[in-house]
């Protein structure tokens, strides 16, 4: 077997246990856990499952069978594949080369803030429980008396964050060395390729599912679980006829699916080629919905959980200033006559009653509190863990929990970059594959030190909501096209009869022909309406804002503006550039070069081919 | 003789309440909330509890003053609630003087603890109303713990790291050493040159599948 001398074989999977491992790690990602719970919430709970289910069936499942169909049938990764079904459409991997590198570079800073809660909690107290003296030291520091211990560790002593994105401040030192930590583990795991990768994912992507179901078994023990549940699963069937629900849905299912970064093609090209693509894009694409729904169980437990602690602190509270005020004996008014006492003090001192200006209490206000994203993970969920007992286990095993989900997407963003570059021949030979990973990574981390900054946050926000989408979703398209179009609907179904046995049945084919595409045409456009209708606007946390510690709603200075629309056009502006520099060299060169579909070419016999056909012409 | 004494007494006491007005003057209000604390093991609030209030002051003034004779009379509680709270000023001992706020104060912020002890309550639920507890200063370790656990997650990767490049270096020098000196010894094996050979040259795949290209 040839390792630095000629053609190398192309690499394999142990066993089809690590591809499915991977191809599920890649799709179930941070966003399972942290964005799904969310729309549930604030889509009326289960009716949200409906929309959700249908987008999965009708989009997301076709298009995650076509890019595997597509990566084992032509065994190559995104560029070679592109290549391959016509030069003209080459520059859709080139434009996933893109995205994957810039997502890859932001992911890894979440990784990174990820690693720093970890690190912190192995301290009893919490960091993050109470708030820190101020210099005189008679009293708590002000900015963390005025919002909560949680924001002031996330917003001060995490990010150190700037009021404005256009107040860059300085490198946060702490942030920078979790950064190079969360980079070294991505190359560790990375650094024979699919070889490490493969043993990796046994623990990257089964361990996630561990930990979700020991915080199910603890969250529904918890108080104020079920209020949680109830008000999750509670359907609201009204919000079916809002079509921003469809919109969101279609949206979730189609990020969440990890489709169009180019790392899947890559992943299911070194399968064996008779392996059944179809059943395993089922069972992704399942698998990833199934975990969306079952954690979204444990997070909303806890977000009962914490409503509930909240509600009886503000009902404690209440308490303890009435018995101070009507001087009644201890624990005379508690929490079970609360509501008694409450009338009936309410309706017999009404004067004295508003005088004290109690704090309404209101359990589904709490509950209606509802956060996605990094406010849930680092403050929502930080918060919670605080009032169970034994909290440096939890926030431990809940920020390895995300930390694995994670890393094993970025397994996936890596070799989004990786496989195209080795197909685009940019490298020189020489270079082992180990520096390759090594000279990515560190580019990478060189350019994620943007987000170690003190405005990192709001730069990370940028990317997440710009290159994260838009280019996906063009790029999701020209593959649908470019497989039924360019290839042809009768040549891909004769692909995967070769490698499945049996031909698409006609709901793929209708699915790939006309759903497909008619679903991801209506959500892009509607996203980019619904995106271009406002300026776009970000949430600046500013201590000297007269509504602190409520966030300042800032809109995106010119500069920023231009920037965010570099990044959603530059990834994508490979595909028109490729198109016509192709369509311009077919032009200029009569000759086509026939395009070889046979994957067992070798290179050594072209030459020999020529002559003997023109030794027979 | 005794008509004095009990005249003085009477006076005294009747002075005594007319000291003691709340919320005016020297006057604090303290408030007790053994049930939120104890719970069960509650202790009901008399005379006896009372009188124990009074000799802690008692002491925390002594303890401040370093010395000076405050006796538990010179405690002067009033306007006593179901709440269990109460007024309270405190005058110097053998006199009617009233002690000022501030030094009562500190008295009580000095020896906070003590009292505290004494009734099995924290600051909490030991209130008195307008003196602050002192924050507790939160505890730092010389090194962050965080720093630490970063050393040994990042001492592992940075290990691993240098034996997945490292490993298969050393092997490969293992087995081009076990080459030579298997090429010294077998040199009459062709076959085993030929596995050699062939371990360097280009593995070629269209030789691997036959029946596909030979067609004829």
């Amino acid at each position: 077997m040839g390792k630095d001398a000629g053609p190398e074989e192309r690499p394999k999977w142990d066993n089809k246990a690590q591809y499915l491992l991977t191809c599920i790690g890649f799709a179930v990602g941070i966003g399972n856990v942290w964005r799904f719970p969310y729309l549930c919430q604030i889509y009326g709970g289960g009716a949200f499952l409906i929309p959700y289910l249908i987008a999965l069936v009708f989009e997301g499942l076709p298009l995650l069978f076509l890019e595997l169909a597509v990566g084992q049938r032509l065994r190559k990764g995104s560029v070679g594949v592109w290549k391959t079904i016509n030069p003209v459409i080459g520059g859709v991997g080139i434009a996933c080369l893109i995205v994957s590198f810039l997502v890859g570079v932001f992911y890894n800073t979440i990784l990174a803030w990820v690693l720093w809660y970890f690190f912190h909690s192995f301290q009893e107290p919490l960091p993050w429980s109470t708030c820190p003296l101020n210099e005189s030291r008679i009293d708590y520091n002000l900015e963390c008396k005025k919002s909560t211990p949680v924001n002031y560790f996330w917003y001060r002593e995490t990010l150190n964050i700037t009021p404005d994105i256009e107040i860059s401040g300085s490198v946060e030192w702490g942030m920078v060395i979790c950064l190079a930590s969360a980079w070294c583990i991505v190359y560790i795991c990375f650094i024979k390729g699919i070889d490490s990768v493969g043993k990796a994912v046994y623990v990257t992507s089964t361990f996630p599912y561990l930990v979700l179901t020991i915080f199910l078994i603890r969250a529904l023990t918890l108080p104020g679980a079920t209020d949680g549940l109830l008000y999750l699963f509670t359907p609201d069937w009204q919000t079916l006829t809002n079509p921003r629900v469809w919109l969101d849905a279609a949206t979730q299912i189609f990020f969440s699916l990890s489709v169009a970064f180019g790392g899947l093609i890559s992943f299911s090209s070194y399968n064996e080629e008779k392996n059944n693509c179809e059943r395993d894009a089922v069972l992704v694409g399942v698998i990833n919905s199934a975990t969306s729904i079952y954690a979204s169980i444990p997070i909303f437990s806890i977000l009962g959980f914490k409503a509930t602690t909240a509600f009886n602190a503000c009902k404690d509270e209440n308490i303890l200033a009435l018995t101070n005020y009507f001087e009644f004996s201890d624990q005379n008014i508690t929490l079970q006559n609360y509501d008694y006492w409450y009338e009936y003090l309410n309706t017999t001192y009404p004067e004295k009653f508003q005088s004290l200006s109690l704090r309404e209490c209101d359990l589904q206000k709490l509950l209606k509190q509802s956060v996605s994203g990094t406010g849930l993970a680092f403050i929502v969920f930080t918060e919670a863990v605080i009032s169970m007992p034994g909290s440096q286990v939890w926030a431990v095993l809940f920020f390895v929990m995300l930390f694995s989900l994670g890393l094993s997407s970025m397994f996936g963003n890596i070799e989004g970059v990786l496989a195209p570059l080795n197909e685009l021949k940019l490298l020189p030979r020489w270079m082992p594959k180990e520096l390759i990973s090594a000279v990515i990574c560190l580019i990478s981390f060189l350019v994620a030190l943007l987000f170690t900054l003190s405005s990192g946050n709001y730069w990370v926000e940028v990317f997440n909501g710009y290159v994260g989408s838009v280019p996906l979703l063009i790029i999701a398209l020209f593959e649908i096209i470019g497989v039924i179009y360019f290839r042809g609907m009768k040549t891909f179904s004769d692909d995967i009869y070769i490698m499945t046995g049996r031909r698409p049945n006609i709901f793929w084919k209708a699915c790939w022909m006309v759903i497909s595409p008619l679903l991801l045409l209506v959500v892009f456009v509607a996203y980019v309406v619904v995106q271009a209708q406002t300026r776009p606007t970000y949430q600046a946390w500013n201590p000297d804002y007269e509504k602190f510690p409520e966030t300042e709603e800032k809109l995106y200075p010119d500069w920023v503006f231009a920037i965010i629309i570099l990044l959603c056009v530059v990834p994508v502006i490979s595909i028109p550039l490729v198109a016509l520099y192709q369509l311009l060299r077919g032009r200029f060169r009569k000759s086509s070069v026939g395009m070889e579909l046979n994957p067992y070419d070798n290179d050594a016999f072209v030459t020999d081919t020529q002559e003997q056909k023109t030794q027979r012409a | 003789m005794l008509e004095k004494i009990l005249l003085l007494l009477s006076l005294s006491l009747s002075v005594a309440e007319g000291l003691c007005k709340p919320g005016v003057g020297e006057a604090y209000k303290v408030r007790f909330s053994i049930k939120t604390a104890l719970g069960d093991q509650a202790y009901p609030w008399n005379k006896n509890e009372m009188f124990l209030f009074r000799a802690a002051l008692a002491f925390a003034m002594r303890d401040f003053t370093n010395g000076e004779e405050f006796g538990v009379s010179d405690i002067h509680p009033c306007n006593e609630t179901q709440r269990v709270s109460f007024w309270f000023v405190v005058t110097r001992p053998n006199t009617m003087d009233l002690v000022d706020k501030g030094t009562v104060e500190m008295a009580i912020k000095k020896s906070r603890n003590r009292i505290n002890g004494a009734f099995l309550l924290t600051d909490k639920t030991l209130e008195f109303d307008g003196i602050y507890p002192t924050l507790a200063a939160p505890v730092s370790p010389d090194t962050p713990p965080w720093l630490i656990v970063f050393g040994v997650v990042m001492g592992a990767v940075s290990v691993g790291i240098i034996a997945l490049l490292v490993y298969p270096l050393v092997q490969r020098k293992l087995k081009k050493n076990m080459d030579a000196d298997d090429e010294d010894s077998d040199e009459e094996t062709g076959v085993k040159t030929a596995e050699n050979g062939a371990n360097d040259g280009i593995y070629n795949s269209t030789f691997s599948d036959d029946e596909r290209f030979t067609q004829m």
